[in-house]
């Protein structure tokens, strides 16, 4: 973990309700995929977590949905204002669980962390199929930037106003009943709770998930977003928030 | 500038000392900064039994705070003492506080013997003033009867000096202090957290899964420096002032009310660096105040 401060280049929003910000400052000991960063916002007390969406050339990119007084407050900020954050927060994603093909999900702004996925596993030449999952067409991002990685893509959207109608299970299902199924080793998802929970037992293969839970500190000192595990009580913050399938005991909620 | 202070024969190089619950075990700040620059560290409240805690959210913001309901999430006072404790010790030379807690006054018996007969444990501090569990914690602390008895009970199995950790949860926290400091406590702790809410307004629920957890963070300081005050003009023991602590300044300010030592709790959850760096702006702001010797500042409003 480094306390640094960077300066905001671009904060613009690409969806509905969702903004991309990119950050210039020092990333040293930011990266790699799946880890967060903490941000300190004026007027609010307990810091901002948001994963990192893509890392490059000494530029961080966070997209973030707006939920609440700190993710509106951040919407609001503009080119050159400078943000506190915490990096290097999180465990991340393990790109060697891949052999060769690597099925990425992302439901809603769960996509964020996938951008930077499917670069580390393109980069040590691994085949990447995307499933995004949207409520509606408007809510569509980081469709494209999966494409330029080299990534193929498919969407679905509950409402059916774009790709598949439903979840992203729905795609996997569609797909398997073509001449095309799609093909994988291992997955790797972020999402809502209830997403991450229906694709630990609807797919087979081994596979990791991003979990997202509201925190205290973010660096693993006040034991505020505990998850249950086959290893006991595991800090979501530190100790995640990437855990493999088998490690999670989900909860009845 | 001399910023030791003293108390129960133990030296402290600095009164800051990062409150129980909001510095884990010590051990997850070891890459962060040297714990040595710490006069003490109040590590998380421990059980018997190991414990999950309570389901999340566990965590909700506020103004000039948060809210808090871990639920005393611990590996249980068998791993404490053989894990945490030795592992700590080899990378921390300052005081070591065993926060205790229980749901019995057995349970606080056994727990504080197996902490005071640790070699690396310095001070034992019994929490009886946890809001957010069920049948225990706070039940003994807002009650002068059952605080007396837990005091009792941890005194009579500590060669340790044990502090007794306060709730300002009570009508009149005097009272329950004068009965722990009556029973044999060493020293006084306080306070912990305000028991308070928030509701999610647009999904009509608390934010908090346990509906009320523990208040704290800045806004919380006027409160605790009032109660520190008040216990500390009616008890001769020594008392940790804790509470909305933030700045070098508020420590002056905790000490000057009558805290012999203090410590920073929410802060260091928004800021990992606060302990440190309120124990290195100590000298400059004595410094400014013509303060020499922190002793000298101690209970003197």
């Amino acid at each position: 973990m480094k306390q640094r401060i960077f300066e905001i280049k671009e904060n613009r929003q690409i969806a509905e309700g969702t903004f991309k910000m990119v950050l210039k400052g020092d990333t040293a000991d930011a990266g790699g995929s799946g880890k967060f960063v903490n941000i300190s916002l004026p007027g609010l007390f307990l810091r901002r977590p948001i994963s990192i969406c893509d890392l490059s050339g000494g530029e961080l990119t966070l997209v973030y949905k707006v939920v609440g007084k700190g993710t509106g407050d951040m919407a609001q900020m503009q080119p050159g204002e400078t943000l506190d954050l915490l990096t290097g927060l999180g465990n991340g994603f393990d790109v060697s669980a891949c052999r060769k093909e690597a099925l990425l999900l992302g439901g809603g702004v769960g996509t964020a962390p996938l951008v930077f996925l499917a670069r580390e596993l393109v980069a040590i030449g691994k085949r990447v199929t995307a499933l995004l999952g949207f409520n509606k067409a408007s809510e569509i991002m980081l469709a494209d930037e999966l494409r330029s990685l080299g990534a193929t893509v498919f969407i679905a959207t509950l409402d059916g106003s774009q790709g598949t109608r439903g979840f992203v299970t729905d795609i996997l299902k569609e797909k398997a009943g073509t001449g095309n199924p799609i093909t994988f080793d291992c997955f790797y998802a972020c999402g809502p709770m209830p997403m991450l929970k229906a694709l630990c037992s609807a797919i087979d293969a081994p596979g990791e998930v991003s979990l997202e839970e509201r925190m205290g500190c973010g660096f693993g000192i006040c034991y505020g977003c505990s998850c249950h595990t086959t290893a006991g009580p595991r800090r979501v913050c530190a100790d995640g928030p990437v855990f493999k399938k088998e490690e999670l005991i989900w909860q009845q909620k | 500038m001399a910023t030791e202070v003293n108390f129960c024969g133990i030296r402290l190089r600095n009164p800051v000392i990062p409150a129980s619950g909001t510095f884990g075990f010590g051990l997850e700040m070891a890459d962060v900064y040297d714990l040595d620059v710490l006069g003490g560290i109040s590590l998380k409240g421990t059980t018997r039994e190991a414990r999950f805690g309570n389901e999340c959210p566990r965590i909700a913001e506020c103004p000039d705070g948060m809210i808090n309901s871990v639920g005393l999430q611990n590996p249980g006072i068998e791993v404490f003492v053989k894990e945490k404790l030795p592992a700590l010790r080899k990378i921390y030379s300052g005081a070591i506080i065993a926060n205790i807690s229980g749901f019995s006054e057995d349970e606080y018996r056994e727990c504080c013997e197996k902490a005071a007969e640790a070699p690396e444990v310095d001070i034992i501090e019994v929490n009886i003033s946890c809001p957010n569990v069920h049948g225990g914690g706070l039940a003994f602390g807002t009650s002068a009867k059952a605080a007396a008895a837990v005091t009792h009970v941890a005194k009579s199995v500590s060669t340790k000096p044990v502090f007794i950790k306060l709730s300002p949860n009570v009508t009149d926290i005097v009272e329950i202090a004068r009965a722990c400091e009556d029973e044999g406590a060493d020293g006084l702790t306080l306070i912990n957290t305000l028991l308070g809410m928030r509701i999610d307004i647009a999904r009509r629920r608390p934010v908090i899964a346990n509906r009320y957890g523990g208040f704290s963070g800045r806004a919380i300081f006027p409160i605790a420096l009032r109660m520190v005050n008040q216990v500390a003009r009616a008890c001769r023991i020594p008392i940790m002032g804790c509470g909305g602590v933030a700045t070098a300044e508020d420590v002056i300010e905790m000490m000057m009310a009558g805290a012999t030592a203090v410590q920073v709790g929410a802060e260091n959850l928004r800021d990992p660096y606060a302990c440190k760096r309120i124990a290195e702006e100590l000298p400059e702001v004595m410094s400014r105040l013509g303060i020499k010797d922190l002793t000298e500042i101690i209970g003197i409003v």
